[in-house]
């Protein structure tokens, strides 16, 4: 766990990133507060705030009795948010250390592309 | 919600010392709760003022809604354990687990047995013959094993090893995972418990400084650093907690930084690192240090 943001946020951000990769497919359950809980060694009440985060987003719904499950279309969704985030979380740190180095946009854009068809 | 502690204007005097003063706060019902503070701070006092074993200068405290002092009802819902638990003279392991289920109508003396086992701890020694680890040991397992709806425990970990300190964090989650109740872990190892914890209270020179959600408390302060003008511009108008320099650099802890807020900071160039619980309650209880 990181210590600079709430850890609820985290639960929730590992659970989104699981079901954006696959591991936790749409329509599955996912693991109960208490299980997120004793893995991650943290209070189960913050445990339960993470998830509650994603039931109120519509991320995750819950089955009476039996437990939280993966909401139908919740990948796409998550797909967008990230896309939607990607230029905050990702470009603007690029381009802040790249002018700290004397990077030009050219030679940032080279090295883009290097990487991709590597 | 179920308030299980409520405390008012709760004053203990030894003396001319003032162990805890004007302490007002309340403990809700199945949360665990962090005690946190430095050597002396009055942490100890203040448990044995909720558990009964101290007298209040001034002030009043309600456990389970009645006094706790010489009161059946609520003492067999609780359970301390002291960082320095006495027990009757030639009393071996297997004593003091055969009595306690005397005192808390709810020991599990098979949760017991397993804990006894994995702390691998020797059922026919005498206590005095325990090493310091194992003496913790058994007041870790008594107040696991106890499921009191109310449950001190004061450092519990004296002399445990980082594995059998492991095991008690993982207990302790598994057990009250199952068997919610309320917990007060009375610790200065903040590191290690933080996520454990719902709730922080930090009393400091016997004063409640800081009665907050864990999670509210985590994400409340942030530390920049750079050159010294640098951050000496940013922090102009902000809320500075604590602020170090050597030579042309410098890092300045801000009470609340929010994305904006990062963003500035990381176009000044600054570098941005989080607080954790553990530095946050340093910072807040060393000012007094400083000044002097």
């Amino acid at each position: 766990m990181d210590e600079d943001r709430p850890i609820f946020q985290q639960i929730a951000e590992q659970i989104e990133n699981d079901i954006i990769s696959g591991v936790l497919p749409e329509e599955t359950q996912v693991p109960s507060t208490n299980e997120f809980a004793a893995f991650h060694r943290i209070n189960p009440a913050t445990a339960g705030k993470g998830v509650n985060l994603l039931v109120d987003t519509g991320i995750l719904y819950k089955k009476r009795g039996i437990g939280m499950f993966v909401a139908s279309g919740a990948r796409a969704r998550l797909k967008a948010q990230r896309a939607h985030q990607f230029s905050e979380r990702y470009v603007r740190p690029l381009l802040l250390e790249a002018e700290k180095l004397g990077i030009t946009l050219d030679q940032l854009a080279t090295m883009i592309q290097k990487g991709t068809t590597r | 919600m179920t308030t299980v502690v409520e405390a008012h204007g709760l004053t203990k005097h030894f003396g001319k010392v003032h162990a805890v003063e004007d302490a007002t706060f309340r403990i809700e019902e199945n949360r665990i709760y962090g005690l946190l503070g430095r050597n002396g701070a009055g942490k100890t006092t203040l448990m044995s003022l909720l558990t009964g074993q101290e007298f209040a200068t001034a002030g009043r405290v309600e456990v389970f809604g009645h006094s706790p002092v010489e009161n059946a009802g609520v003492l067999e819902r609780t359970a301390f354990i002291k960082e320095s638990q006495k027990y009757p003279e030639d009393f071996r392991v297997k004593h003091v687990l055969r009595s306690a289920p005397w005192f808390f109508a709810n020991w599990d003396a098979d949760f017991a047995a397993s804990l006894v086992e994995k702390f691998r701890l020797p059922l026919d020694r005498r206590i005095k013959k325990l090493s310091r680890g194992q003496l913790s040991a058994v007041g870790v397992i008594v107040g696991l094993a106890s499921r009191a709806p109310l449950t001190f425990f004061d450092e519990p970990y004296l002399g445990l090893d980082a594995v059998a300190r492991q095991l008690f964090y993982d207990q302790l989650l598994a057990d009250y995972s199952e068997h919610p109740r309320t917990i007060v872990l009375s610790t200065h190892l903040i590191d290690e418990v933080s996520n454990l914890l719902e709730h922080v209270l930090v009393i400091d020179d016997g004063r409640i400084i800081i009665d907050s959600d864990a999670d509210t408390l985590r994400g409340s302060a942030t530390t920049v650093a750079g050159t010294s003008s640098s951050v000496d511009a940013f922090t102009k108008n902000r809320e500075v907690l604590h602020r170090e320099g050597i030579g042309g650099l410098a890092s300045a802890t801000l009470a609340g930084l929010d994305a904006s807020g990062r963003r500035a900071a990381a176009d000044a160039g600054l570098e941005i690192t989080p607080v954790s619980l553990q530095q946050l309650i340093v910072r807040s209880t060393t000012s007094g240090i400083e000044e002097k």
